[in-house]
């Protein structure tokens, strides 16, 4: 049943409770329970809205940044990564595979703010060795769901 | 200037959704639960597979009987999904949609007068290719206190000498009804007793929701005297690719191949290689649209509970069939005034057979927020013809 219910609010958090059940043929109190329980292990860490900024008149800047490290003694990246992600204005921090060690997403209002943790915060910190920055300039598509277009029902109206 | 018309042609009735196709098209803002093809589009990497082929220039007619890597595809998906075996070579042969293997199947296999079996309510064809096949169709009436399944005594009561074929179409366009392994058991008995043939139609086979669906083909005995159809507009929601299969003994095959190429030669290049594709990597794309047909079906078993509006619970396809008939109005009239009053199009049961009469096909090829509207609408329309 968890997987099950994962898979809906994923990408419908707004689902009613009763709702989910009908569609899963559940009893309601069950999944009630199952949410809650997947709430408090932190296997449902929140629930959040996506936004298409673009279509509002706030001003937002996205970056992804790459960030060469040197690993600790005994503490390998955590310390580190800890240290990045206590920033408020970092969105995600992931240990990757590949030619750098950690992917930083970032939202700012204006490139000079960006920019400005970038040199001021991020890069003068202790371990880190170089940083990459990309900013994004058009979200096409994001968490699966596409944001560029809206579905278009072409079909015929009525058929056998 | 004579009459250039057969008179067999004229004697066939136009099918009966023509008549609210005009009208919901007209209407601008009309919401429609009248569609029988997914909302989903071809997953991707099917289409993408289509547009390779384009790019490389596969652009010619394939063999008549379809690529091979296809119809070994399709052996071994039957194969995997209900133990049949068909040989690639001599037991498949590819279609334009299930509806050019119907029509093959019966023209291949009927002489003048022999009788076909069909259990209506019903896809649409199965009657006008039965007559232009010179074939006569008798109807069987299913009923709604059998959940819309054929039984062993309809069947028995409608088979005369000149009973030759008997169409299976489950699960069912429009009921979603389904027949289970004991069902087409009884079924098989009494078409080996009579010596018949049947022609089961299983293009909703993917969209099963209560157990695998079972092929007729696969009961004892029955394998050589079944046409098996399917295809990949359902399953993997490639309506307009125009694709299905036909598989069956190689004495009827042999015969349908040839008629198909002097009608078709074959069936389009591109849609072929998609399709394999789509048979090679797709099953997961036909678990998850499956899987949301079925919350779908879920909640509207639910919603019409809440309403009292009585109605089966359909084990596949992607409709549901509820009975309206406390209204004392024709499923007709009652489609028209819901549509005139709440702008909400769906198709009167009886465009699929006259025992349709008295029940809606809905059709749950939606998304969950488009039912949602459309259903409100229709339990305040339900209220207020209680009133």
């Amino acid at each position: 049943m968890r997987e099950k219910i994962l898979t809906v609010i994923e990408k419908n958090s707004k689902i009613d409770l009763k709702e989910l059940a009908v569609i899963l043929g559940e009893d309601e109190i069950d999944v009630a329970n199952e949410i809650k329980s997947m709430e408090e292990d932190g296997t449902i860490c929140g629930y959040h809205t996506l936004i298409d900024w673009d279509k509002t008149s706030i001003e937002k800047v996205s970056a992804l940044i790459e960030v060469r490290v040197t690993p600790q003694r005994g503490q390998g990246f955590d310390t580190i990564a800890e240290r990045i992600y206590k920033y408020p204005e970092v969105n995600s921090v992931y240990l990757m595979s590949g030619g750098y060690d950690l992917l930083v997403t970032l939202e700012g209002k204006t490139l000079k703010e960006v920019s400005s943790f970038v040199t001021n915060k991020l890069s003068t910190l202790e371990t880190v060795l170089s940083t990459t920055t990309h900013f994004i300039l058009k979200k096409y598509k994001d968490h699966g769901t596409i944001m560029a277009k809206k579905y278009e029902d072409t079909r015929l109206k009525m058929t056998p | 200037m004579r009459n250039p018309l057969s008179d067999k042609i004229t004697d066939v009735k136009p099918s009966g959704i023509r008549k609210f196709f005009d009208i919901v098209s007209e209407m601008k803002d009309a919401i429609s639960l009248g569609v029988g093809e997914p909302d989903f589009d071809t997953p991707w990497h099917i289409r993408e597979e289509g547009i390779y082929a384009l790019e490389k220039g596969r652009t010619f007619y394939t063999s008549n009987a379809g690529l091979k890597e296809l119809r070994e595809e399709i052996s071994k998906y039957i194969n995997r999904k209900q133990g049949i075996s068909y040989d690639p070579m001599k037991e498949i042969m590819v279609t334009v949609g299930g509806s050019e293997a119907i029509d093959v199947a019966l023209r291949c296999m009927l002489n003048p007068g022999d009788e076909v079996i069909i259990p209506e309510p019903c896809y649409v064809s199965y009657v006008p290719c039965t007559k232009m096949a010179d074939g006569v169709p008798v109807i069987i009436n299913l009923k709604n206190e059998n959940r819309f399944r054929l039984t062993p005594e309809e069947l028995s009561d409608a088979i005369t000498e000149k009973t030759k074929v008997l169409i299976l179409a489950f699960p069912n366009n429009p009921t979603g009804a389904i027949m289970e392994r004991g069902d087409l058991e009884k079924i098989a008995k009494i078409v080996i007793e009579n010596d018949l043939y049947v022609i089961s139609d299983e293009i909703y086979s993917e969209l099963s929701y209560t157990g695998e669906h079972v092929s007729i083909a696969s009961v004892p005995g029955m394998r050589d005297r079944t046409i098996m159809i399917n295809g990949f507009s359902k399953a993997f929601a490639m309506t307009g690719w125009r694709l299905g299969y036909a598989c069956g003994p190689e004495l009827i095959l042999k015969q349908m191949i040839k008629l198909h190429q002097f009608a078709i030669m074959c069936a389009p290049t591109t849609s072929q290689y998609a399709a394999v594709e789509a048979l090679r990597n797709g099953e997961e794309d036909v678990n998850v649209m499956r899987e949301a047909y079925n919350q779908r079906r879920r909640y509207l078993m639910h919603t019409f509970k809440e309403m009292g509006l009585p109605c089966f619970e359909p084990g596949g396809a992607f409709y549901v069939f509820p009975c309206i008939k406390e209204f004392g109005m024709t499923s007709e009239e009652f489609a028209l005034k819901f549509l005139e009053e709440e702008k909400v199009a769906v198709v009167p049961g009886t465009a699929f057979g006259d025992c349709g009469e008295g029940f809606l096909r809905i059709s749950y090829a939606y998304s969950l927020e488009d039912l949602k509207v459309a259903i409100e609408r229709l339990a305040r329309f339900v209220e207020n013809l209680r009133k």
